[in-house]
């Protein structure tokens, strides 16, 4: 028998995390959209975040500079990593350039076991976020409905940047013809570098915020990159609003099939994309020729 | 480099397998290290056919690793399966079929989301060993007890039982492999596996079933990787859980990186180093968990610096050093070749259905009927009704933007029209597409060149009359590709009809634009097309070139049918009997060179007005 009160709170459950791999999953799809490089280190990324503010916090012990220093330093990665190596990946085939950033991906993974160990590191709730709530119907993680705001707050804000300012317009012109934008005389490494770090960021961002509830290790990013991926096929490659909309589906499948079986909630994952690769090859809400 | 002396290197891999034993203890190989690198070498086999051959690089093959693993261990220790060969082979069964599954799934795309695909793939099958099917496969546990092989042969007892005894067993199914695997890469299927690589559109245009062969190299990949898992818990006596985690797919995909892709040795030479470094890393330099990183950032750094992976290099650099001590070879002097005289072009075969006077077959070889393409709003091409009569030469112009392309894409079926069908050979073939066609003898040339890059000219040639001598898909896995009843005249006639005899063995990448294009056309005559378009082949020649081009043509379109865009009114109007213009997407006028000169409409529309 379904107990309502825990099948509404792992409705939410499955809004918080649909909502943070639609985070993560919008900062891949933005470098996929516009460099065509698929970065298979974002779930290491998304990991560096984790431990930049955690360094952060330790030091300063408070939950603003840890986010601030977290989203920044992936940030700097992010460019850094354009500069130095994947920008000589942009001729080389696909394959070439998943084996890069799969490479970059275990660096980062081993070089955080090798500074900070295997042991996981918690950055607790800031002040007055911790605890639980009393929503009337039910008892809920206060942090929980306060990550589901923070990440709301920034998708908005990457929505802004990229369909309200001249750089977005850009970066969307990018994702479908980048060789257009570098004609009309952009300077389009310029954007492919910023994507880049914007990406990053993303993922640096949700590895931080995510840190109260999920606690870091260094192999803390493998599972949300594979989601990930799954959120990205579903959504459609290269698209911002796939991604929200394949977040959420993939974020309420695995909250709901947890409920009856934790074990199945791949299963169940698995199956949605097959149904949507068969139904509607190209995303539920991606475009042809985006490959 | 894999064409090398018959059977060279199968006696290399024997002699090198036999020695093993007794010069690698000298370099501190303990036997079970040994015992290891041939496992990922065999379970890297099937690997390297799949993402060094044809190009798929797929980040799943746990899934097939542990599923024969576990099939074969739950066979032996739970059911008491007293046979180990059969039980391994049953497990290498179990992960080809899984295989095959799980490929209809993931090859629905390519590239990107194919590697994407994979990545989850592994993910829930790691996920199921551990939920769902923990009974059988317990759990985190993994089963325990797996035994080695012994044969009882009656007079004596054949026993493999772990170190330098298991070796042996070991060392013969990775040489059963590897003879399987230089079989395949030199079969028909693997010459067609290495143009799926190099260029799937054109492996597709010239009629191959790319969706079946790549199928294939899915399924071989995961039949190695299920008879290796299989091995890995015989070599443990155990079945580790971690054979399905993810990190196994990446430990093969960056083993067989640095060994070297396309080798099949590469993934035994990557796992010897991997296997080597990370003793080396652990035990002398005192590293201990971070020798991972270390060999992160070696691997990177090969990625970036040595693309084709330590074997790769090597065969590279023995290839430079030959070059080095022969004076550079002297190229082709540049005489136009004589079309006009030479027996070649009357001795090609030309199409059967040509002029031996098939009376049953109508003359009109090829009817579009009402051809309209709209492209939202906009109509590319609007009710074109045009007709080709066996034999005839047409030429097709009209100035940009007319829908000359599209009008062409729509006939080979790259494209599928609005409205109106398509009749070739009096078969409708609105809707087929473009392997479908071609095997029944339609084809083209492209604008742009479309070859396999990397392969030698004489490989293009042999992939594209493999269709034509194969049909669109056939698994002749272990036959030789020369092998091939007519192939070798086949390639022989048509490197002679388009001149590049001489030029053979040369990889596309050394050749001159004028020869690639010529090359181009060859691609599209190995398919013995019954029609042939021909899609600007004019474009981006030098005027000599132009001039030796439409020689060249006139040479082919001897007892062919074809049909010939450009944009070179001259050539067209030497080369054609018969001209459609075409503008703003319909048939402005059709008639021969001369009226097309003289006709008014024409030269408004195109010439730029009338000339008095």
């Amino acid at each position: 028998m379904i107990n309502w009160g825990n099948f509404i709170s792992q409705l939410f459950n499955g809004l918080v995390l649909g909502a943070l791999l639609a985070l993560i999953s919008s900062g891949l799809t933005i470098i996929y959209g516009t460099l065509g490089v698929l970065n298979l280190a974002h779930g290491a990324l998304f990991m560096l975040g984790g431990y930049a503010g955690w360094l952060g916090y330790t030091y300063t012990g408070s939950f603003f500079v840890a986010v601030v220093v977290g989203s920044l330093f992936v940030m700097v990665v992010g460019v850094l990593v354009e500069r130095i190596i994947i920008r000589h990946f942009y001729d080389r085939p696909h394959e070439d350039q998943l084996l890069v950033t799969f490479g970059l991906g275990i660096v980062f993974v081993e070089a955080a076991r090798f500074f900070f160990g295997s042991l996981s590191k918690i950055v607790p709730a800031p002040q007055g976020l911790g605890g639980i709530m009393n929503l009337g119907f039910m008892f809920y993680p206060t942090y929980r409905i306060a990550l589901l705001g923070i990440v709301v707050v920034a998708l908005l804000a990457l929505y802004i940047v990229l369909y309200r300012t001249r750089i977005g317009m850009i970066v969307r012109a990018g994702i479908e013809d980048s060789v257009m934008v570098d004609a009309l005389g952009i300077n389009v490494y310029k954007v492919f570098m910023l994507v880049f770090g914007i990406g990053a960021m993303a993922a640096g961002f949700a590895g931080i915020i995510n840190a109260p509830v999920v606690s870091i290790t260094p192999d803390v990013g493998e599972s949300y990159l594979v989601q990930t991926f799954v959120v990205v096929v579903i959504g459609g490659v290269g698209s911002f609003p796939g991604a929200i909309l394949g977040g959420l589906i993939a974020g309420e499948l695995i909250s709901i099939t947890s409920m009856i079986n934790p074990g199945y909630s791949y299963v169940m994952l698995f199956v949605a994309m097959t149904l949507v690769l068969v139904l509607r090859p190209y995303g539920l809400l991606g475009a042809a020729g985006r490959e | 480099m894999l064409k090398q002396r018959p059977y060279l290197i199968e006696v290399l891999t024997v002699i090198g397998l036999v020695a093993a034993p007794f010069v690698l203890p000298h370099l501190d190989f303990s036997p079970n290290t040994v015992n290891r690198i041939l496992v990922w070498g065999l379970f890297g086999i099937g690997f390297d056919i799949l993402f060094g051959f044809t190009g798929l690089l797929s980040f799943g093959q746990s899934a097939f690793f542990g599923t024969g693993g576990f099939v074969a261990a739950y066979l032996l220790t739970q059911v008491g399966f007293p046979h180990v060969v059969t039980a391994l082979f049953i497990g290498m069964i179990a992960a080809a079929v899984v295989g095959y599954l799980i490929g209809l799934i993931a090859l629905q795309r390519t590239g990107i989301y194919f590697a994407m695909i994979t990545v989850a793939i592994s993910e829930v099958f790691f996920f199921v060993e551990f939920n769902p099917l923990s009974a059988y496969t317990g759990g985190e546990n993994g089963l325990p007890g797996v035994p080695t092989p012994s044969f009882d042969l009656g007079f004596m007892t054949l026993d493999f039982s772990g170190g330098w005894k298991l070796y042996w067993f070991l060392a013969f199914w990775y040489f059963v492999g590897i003879v399987l695997a230089l079989r395949i890469v030199r079969s028909p299927v693997g010459a067609i596996l290495s143009a799926i690589r190099e260029n799937p559109l054109r492996a597709a245009a010239v009629g191959h079933n790319i969706h079946s062969y790549k199928l294939t190299a899915f399924v071989i990949a995961a039949a190695y990787a299920g008879f290796a898992g299989g091995l890995l818990g015989v070599l443990q006596a155990f079945m580790p859980p971690d054979a399905f985690m993810f990190e196994t797919s990446g430990q093969l995909v960056m083993q067989t990186a640095i060994g070297g892709t396309g080798t099949l040795f590469g993934p035994l030479v990557g796992a010897a180093v991997w296997l080597f470094l990370s003793d080396f890393f652990q035990t002398t330099l005192h590293l201990g968990a971070s020798w991972k990183l270390v060999l992160g950032v070696v691997f990177v750094l090969l990625v970036f610096f040595l693309r084709r992976g330590i074997v790769g290099g090597l065969v590279d650099l023995a290839a430079w050093l030959r070059q080095r001590g022969k004076p550079s070879e002297p190229t082709e002097p540049d005489v136009a070749p004589d079309y006009d005289a030479g027996p070649e072009a009357s001795s090609y075969g030309t199409p059967s259905a040509l002029g031996s006077g098939v009376p049953d077959k109508s003359d009109v070889i090829l009817r579009a009927t009402g051809l309209t393409k709209r492209y939202g709003g906009l109509v590319a091409n609007d009710n074109i009704d045009f007709a080709v009569k066996r034999g005839e030469l047409r030429g097709v112009i009209g100035p940009n933007g007319a829908g000359k392309s599209t009008f062409f894409k729509m006939l080979t079926c790259e494209i599928h029209p609005t409205t109106g069908t398509i009749l070739f050979e009096d078969q409708d073939i609105t809707g087929f597409n473009v392997t479908r066609v071609c095997q029944l003898g339609l084809t083209k040339s492209y604008q742009v060149n479309q070859l396999f890059t990397r392969l030698t000219v004489r490989e293009n040639i042999v992939i594209a009359a493999l269709a034509q001598k194969r049909g669109s898909f056939k698994l002749d896995l272990l036959r030789d590709v020369s092998k091939v009843e007519g192939l070798d005249k086949r390639v022989a006639e048509t490197l002679a009809l388009v001149h590049l005899t001489k030029r053979a063995d040369h990889p596309v990448s050394d050749l001159a634009y004028g020869e690639k294009r010529r090359l181009e056309i060859g691609l599209a005559l190995a398919t013995s097309p019954s029609l042939l378009l021909l899609d600007e082949p004019l474009a981006g020649m030098s005027p000599r070139e132009r001039v030796e081009t439409v020689k060249l043509l006139k040479a082919i379109g001897r007892g062919r049918t074809m049909i010939v865009i450009d944009h070179d009114m001259d050539a067209i109007f030497e080369l054609a009997e018969k001209i459609t213009v075409l503008r703003e997407g319909s048939v402005l006028v059709e008639g021969t060179p001369e009226e097309i000169k003289a006709n008014a409409a024409v030269q408004e529309a195109y010439l730029g007005g009338v000339i008095e």
